[in-house]
């Protein structure tokens, strides 16, 4: 039986994946949740480091542990969420779904030829044949070939970041915000207004002492 | 344990294929599991988008073709996309019902 250490760290990884992804549909907590996805995310991006391609691992890495599931930490903790409803009938489908979930994977498992697939070793990576790094093989691809999609995929995400925030924004009563067109429109009428007034203020106490000479 | 492959020998695309399985798997139980939560049904969508990609990141290894890690690369910012508008929608949704139940969101049943 031999051995071949980026074989054993795959394995490492892609247990500790497995592990992790188990917890995060277990866990009773959204927050902990969270935190066992972000553990499947990193053991996963490891395997692809150990598979050759660096790039899209760190690109998760970044992407995914680092903007996403810090989005879902922050929308988790901030709503009031009142969990025991929640998790009603968790129990009750357990059953159905852990059947569901072995069935799938022993037909999949079949179906796509694992055992077969793993007779013969992966082939060489394509980027050291060509002794460039995974990192300007890749960009040779996207910026050449696939450039349209990537400006499309560039549009995608400026619409996302307006959806998420017009979904997202209200007005509350109350609140002081500017209004730029209300800034824009103003004239130099609406800023001073020039009133006329007496030069000397009068002395407060002198009428009131009159008023009362008087009679 | 006759006619199965030594899988310590060396890395093939069955690891690779076995792992995006078992991930698929797994977050289709999380559905069936926390299908009242729905931020949990989130996170086993991402989960599921995860194992897809493991089998394109793998083809393209074995195949030596840049496409599928190209094509890794959309289905990240797709899914990045997609979670932060469901995420906005789910503010939402708490905002005016108080709920994430996916149970308690029925006002378009008839």
């Amino acid at each position: 039986m031999n051995f071949d250490f980026a074989t054993l760290a795959f394995l490492g990884f892609a247990a500790t994946a497995a592990i992790a992804a188990l917890a995060t549909i277990a866990a009773r907590n959204p927050v902990h949740a969270a935190l066992w996805l972000v553990l499947t995310f990193f053991s996963v991006a490891c395997t692809w480091i150990v598979g050759g391609a660096e790039f899209l691992g760190i690109a998760l890495v970044l992407v995914y542990v680092g903007a996403v599931m810090v989005l879902f930490l922050f929308v988790v903790m901030m709503l009031d969420i009142d969990l025991a409803p929640l998790r009603e009938g968790y129990v009750r489908y357990l059953p159905v779904g852990l059947v569901v979930a072995l069935v799938m994977l022993a037909q999949m498992l079949a179906l796509i030829g694992v055992k077969a697939a793993a007779q013969a070793p992966l082939a060489d990576n394509a980027a050291v044949a060509t002794d460039v790094p995974n990192t300007t093989w890749l960009a040779r691809a996207l910026f050449t070939e696939f450039m349209l999609p990537f400006e499309v995929a560039a549009v995608i995400l400026t619409v996302a970041v307006v959806a998420a925030v017009m979904l997202t924004l209200r007005r509350r009563g109350g609140t002081k915000h500017q209004d730029p067109s209300a800034q824009s429109r103003v004239k130099a009428g609406d800023r001073v207004r020039i009133i006329k007034m007496a030069a000397e203020k009068p002395v407060p106490g002198a009428p009131a002492a009159e008023g009362e000479a008087a009679p | 344990m006759i006619g199965m492959p030594n899988i310590f020998a060396a890395l093939t695309l069955g690891h690779y294929l076995a792992l995006g399985a078992v991930l698929f798997c797994i977050s289709v139980a999380g559905i069936f599991l926390n299908r009242k939560n729905v931020i949990m049904l989130l996170m086993s969508l991402e989960l599921m988008l995860l194992a897809v990609n493991i089998n394109f990141v793998a083809f393209s290894r074995s195949l030596g073709d840049a496409a599928g890690q190209v094509f890794v690369f959309f289905i990240l910012t797709v899914a990045a996309a997609e979670s932060a508008i469901g995420l906005a929608i789910l503010v939402t949704l708490f905002r005016n019902r108080r709920t994430i139940d996916v149970a308690d969101i029925d006002s378009l049943k008839g």
